[in-house]
């Protein structure tokens, strides 16, 4: 090789400048990716590493009329796990296994739950027992991608006795967050169901927050609490109801476990509803995060079917309470006025069309009777004449105009229409067959049998007008605004000759035997065919709508009885509840304490 | 009595050697520091025994005079190839860590004794010093350089066999390095890197055609011998064409299976995974980094092989763009001072040695922060003085002792006088 001092000198100076700007090429590479694209990078590395663990929001709390608790959040444990792959979770899962108790089921849930919200965290236990969170705690180390955070859990101190009306909460289901997903929800949130919690989920439910945690490459989570501030979650707006808690727990204690029925309290002015209660009902308590299999078996497997609203959505023909309807329809018309009596007197039966029409005291007879008599003694004689006389066209449009097609509009979804012809003769036609029916049917329609099916709030509500001065008041349960439809057009006069009949059903009428000392009642009796026999004998759906204090009514109640027998027993109801509502005495407060199940 | 003997120690080079050194080990502890304790967290305390060990080889190497080097290059050469041979023997040779599947730990029993290709790089550049001095003239044809050919060829062979192609890919650097320093001229050196520069462009056909009319041009300038010419043509032509045009007929299997064969940490499934975790790791740093132990990249995990190939994203994460230019500029400094040794040293020997020693340094450095940024392909090749191995340091400071004893026998620049 050549040393001369020269050549050497110049190679230096080469591989010197080389160097230099080889590594200065170094410098502006790191220069590059650690100053210029320094914000690409560090979202980068966020990303990498930090987990956003939502925090779920309180629902806000449903209190009754008087600031007493319905519905409120109870602190419960969730265990969640924040996992990259199925793969992980799956092996997690069966690791779990081994130290607690997870059912195929909620192994099968919880894949589930991943696959539709990969990135937030999977919901293994949205409920766990102290027993399984210490068991958890304990293993802590061995599951370091598992989250257990306080969740608010729904719970309803009034337990079956709110049932009626209160829904439930739980898991969002694919069918809700399909629809819902515009609206934020998310995978693995809590939603409303049913009763208040669906029509008010709007307001009800808060807005999820959220926190971060530090993982490492492979999920664990290092730390609790990430770079990023936490969002905390807002609660959701309190619901204030017009229900009066204390008679409600009056109403689910009068039907026990015993009745099979519904009933509804309402103010005849504002339309408030003060308890509405199906019989037998559900516990809303045990619904919350899943319905355990077993319960959900035992109250579909019951023949009295308890998730079946009997209130809202059952439809039974209204019987003798319907008269009034006929009544009003017929002094609407001019076709009678109160003190007009039929022409044929009542001797038990009234012969039309080649056919006995049976009234109800049979064989025994009510005489001649004008219309205050006739709806006192619920004659269906009478009645059945007064169908005649108005004529069918007018019975059924009549019915129209007093809101019998209609729902009652009460703040609760999945409220049932009630069913009552809406055009004649088309409605028979299409039932019957062309000209295969006769006028037989409007003597059915004047004492609320035949094609009519109404629920036990659309009574009420019907009882609302005849209670006050014609204007009926829709049923609401958490509106504030009352909103009230003058369906009865009869004069002040007229309307107060109509409740002096109703209160001649309660102090010497059919319900006599369920008046009330001191307080004056006005009210109807039903007891409706319903074509069920057992043993022979035809199974009646026992009704009673009314009203107290006659003169400045204060709450309307209807109660129906699914096969209870005569009208007396839902009037004997009824009249406890209206005498607990007037006079509130201090003994049945406790009541309260007694009924979360 | 202990024999007295002044030697001039070159204090700037042993210096930014051990600061070099302790940076690295301070790097290789921060490494360690994970959210989830591995076992790296105690792979410092073994740097640094090996460190110590490096110190005390230096030192032996320090005493050693360049001629005693001179006259050890052959036995280390034949040694270092006869480890090169063994590890290929099935049962001699291991794999470790991510390149699990390179076989260049020399084993026996279960005991991996350390990496002899490292052992290799040293020999190399002492024989490659060796035989370049020895030439009297300067190289006009390739046929006057079969010998470095052959010196470098042979450990490179073997070391391709591990397969190992960033270690092959350093012996190349340095062998045109040395080239360049004995006074080979720059065109011949290009003709003879030639057909691998036709390999690498032949992927684009305007640039390699480009490239080709350029070679030709050269091939007239420098006028080498008809056979020499002819061969260079036919070898670009074969690697310009052929490369690509075998690639495109390659399954992708075929595919994946050469590209692990030639870069074993690469994954055919997850790819580029470990880049661009190393890329998030340096660019999340910025100015001043997020503070020594405290990168969330390589706490979590994220950063692969953090205290070995990507220990400078480490560097880059947790001290900023300062610490990594504080890096570069040691590095710099040190290859300048190399070149100042190689400039002074006394003969042909001692100046081919240290250039090559330093061209071995800089080879690692380019490609192993190059790879970092993912400007470089992943091959696997340590960054001297930082990355977690006990045989590159040893190694690097057997090259730093023999710097010392070169610079102190050479002209001048002599910073330090100490006693010994």
């Amino acid at each position: 090789m050549s040393l001369h001092p020269n050549e050497i000198v110049r190679r230096g100076r080469v591989a010197a400048i080389g160097i230099t700007i080889a590594m200065g090429v170094l410098v502006a590479a790191f220069f590059r990716t650690q100053i210029i694209l320094h914000e690409e990078w560090a979202l980068h590395s966020d990303n990498n590493r930090l987990r956003e663990i939502p925090i779920p929001a309180p629902r806000g709390v449903i209190y009754d009329r008087s600031g007493n608790v319905i519905a409120e959040n109870v602190v419960s444990y969730s265990v969640s796990m924040l996992t990259a792959n199925e793969d992980s979770l799956a092996a997690t899962l069966s690791r779990l296994k081994s130290i607690v108790h997870l059912t195929t089921a909620d192994s099968s849930t919880a894949m589930r739950r991943f696959h539709f919200a990969s990135a937030r965290p999977t919901a293994i236990f949205s409920d766990a027992s102290f027993d399984k969170i210490a068991v958890l705690e304990e293993h802590r180390l061995d599951f370091p991608n598992l989250i257990i955070q306080p969740t608010p859990q729904r719970f309803y101190p009034g337990g079956r006795a709110v049932g009626a009306f209160v829904g439930y909460t739980g898991e969002i289901d694919d069918k809700s967050l399909a629809r819902l997903r515009d609206s934020g929800y998310k995978a693995g949130q809590q939603i409303g169901y049913a009763g208040l919690e669906e029509q008010y989920e709007r307001t009800l439910r808060g807005q999820e927050g959220s926190r971060f945690v530090e993982v490492d490459a492979r999920g664990r989570i290092v730390r609790e609490q990430g770079s990023r501030q936490v969002l905390p979650a807002v609660p959701g707006h309190d619901l204030h109801t017009n229900i009066d808690l204390d008679l409600q727990l009056y109403v689910a204690r009068l039907f026990a476990d015993s009745l099979v029925g519904g009933a509804v309290a309402m103010d005849p002015i504002t339309g408030a509803v003060l308890a509405i209660h199906t019989a037998p009902s559900y516990d809303p308590n045990r619904f919350i995060g899943g319905v355990a299999p077993s319960y959900y078996d035992s109250l579909l497997k019951d023949p009295r079917r308890p998730l079946y609203n009997k209130a809202i959505q059952g439809t039974y023909p209204p019987g003798s309470t319907f008269k009034l309807a006929a009544a009003v329809i017929g002094l609407e018309d001019s076709v009678v006025t109160m003190s007009s009596t039929m022409p044929e007197p009542c001797n038990g039966f009234y012969y039309f069309g080649n056919r006995e029409w049976k009234c109800w005291v049979y064989p025994k007879g009510h005489g001649s009777l004008d219309l205050a008599g006739a709806i006192e003694q619920s004659c269906d004689v009478y009645f059945y004449q007064l169908g005649i006389k108005v004529g069918l066209e007018r019975l059924v449009a009549g019915g129209v105009g007093l809101g019998f097609t209609k729902r009652s509009g009460i703040d609760l979804p999945a409220e049932h229409p009630p069913s009552w012809p809406d055009a004649v003769p088309e409605y028979f036609d299409k039932l019957f067959g062309p000209r295969n029916w006769t006028r037989a049917v409007e003597l059915n329609l004047a004492i609320g049998q035949g094609q009519n099916a109404q629920s036990v709030v659309d009574m009420a509500r019907f009882y609302t007008a005849l209670a006050t001065d014609g204007q009926a008041a829709q049923p609401e349960i958490a509106r504030t605004e009352p909103t009230r439809d003058r369906i009865i057009t009869l004069d002040t006069a007229q309307l107060a000759q109509l409740r002096q009949a109703l209160v001649g059903v309660v102090s010497s009428g059919t319900a006599a035997s369920a008046a009330i000392q001191g307080v004056l009642m006005g009210g109807k009796t039903g007891t409706a065919q319903t074509n069920t026999f057992k043993d022979g004998i035809e199974q009646n759906d026992a009704w009673f709508v009314g009203f107290a204090p006659a003169g400045d009514p204060k709450i309307v109640v209807a109660v129906m009885l699914e096969f209870g027998g005569h009208g007396t027993r839902a009037a004997r109801i009824a009249s406890a509840i209206i005498e607990h509502y007037l006079h509130a005495p201090a003994t049945y407060r406790g009541v309260i304490e007694g009924a979360g199940e | 009595m202990t024999i007295m003997r002044r030697i001039n120690l070159d204090w700037p080079l042993v210096f930014t050697a051990l600061l070099l050194s302790v940076y690295g080990v301070l790097m290789v502890y921060s490494a360690g520091q994970t959210d989830t304790p591995t076992g790296v967290a105690h792979a410092y305390l073994r740097q640094i025994d090996w460190l110590v060990v490096g110190l005390l080889g230096a030192y032996a190497m320090s005493r050693a005079s360049v001629r005693l080097v001179e006259w050890m290059a052959i036995p280390a050469y034949a040694v270092a190839v006869l480890l090169l041979v063994v590890v290929l023997i099935p049962g001699f040779g291991s794999g470790r860590g991510s390149a699990a599947s390179v076989k260049g730990w020399l084993t026996i029993g279960r005991h991996q004794l350390g990496e002899p290709a490292e052992f290799a790089k040293l020999a190399v550049v002492l024989m490659l010093a060796r035989v370049l001095a020895q030439q009297k003239t300067t190289a006009k044809s390739i046929l006057d350089l079969w010998k470095p050919m052959v010196v470098v060829s042979v450990p490179m062979l073997l070391i391709f066999a591990q397969p190992d192609l960033g270690t092959s890919i350093v012996f190349a650097g340095v062998f045109f390095s040395m080239l360049f320093w004995a006074g080979v001229p720059w065109r011949l050196l290009l003709l003879i890197a030639s057909p691998i520069i036709s390999l690498v462009l032949g992927f684009n056909t305007g640039i390699w055609g480009a490239w080709f009319l350029a070679f030709v041009g050269l091939l007239v300038w420098y006028k080498p011998y008809i056979g020499e010419g002819v061969l260079l043509a036919v070898a670009n032509l074969t690697m310009g064409l052929g490369g690509p045009t075998l690639w495109d007929h390659m399954k992708p299997y075929q595919r994946d299976r050469l590209r692990v064969f030639l870069d074993p940490s690469y994954d055919p499934r997850g790819s580029g995974f470990h880049v661009t975790q190393s890329q998030v790791a340096i660019g999340s740093g910025g100015w001043l980094g997020r503070g020594f132990t405290h990168g969330p990249q390589k706490r979590g995990g994220f950063l692969p092989e953090q205290h070995t190939d990507f220990i400078f994203a480490v560097v880059g994460e947790e001290l900023g763009f300062i610490g990594v230019t504080l890096a570069i500029a040691l590095f710099l400094f040190l290859f300048l001072r190399v070149i100042r040794i190689s400039e002074r040293a006394n003969d042909s020997f001692g100046s081919l040695v240290a250039f090559g020693l330093m061209a071995t340094w800089l080879t690692h450095v380019v490609e192993n922060m190059g790879m970092t940024l993912n400007l470089l392909p992943i091959t696997g090749i340590p960054l001297p003085f930082f990355s977690y191995g006990g045989s590159f340091m040893l190694a690097s400071w057997l090259a730093v002792g023999i710097l010392a004893r070169i610079s102190s026998e050479g002209r001048g620049g002599v910073s330090g006088t100490v006693r010994l």
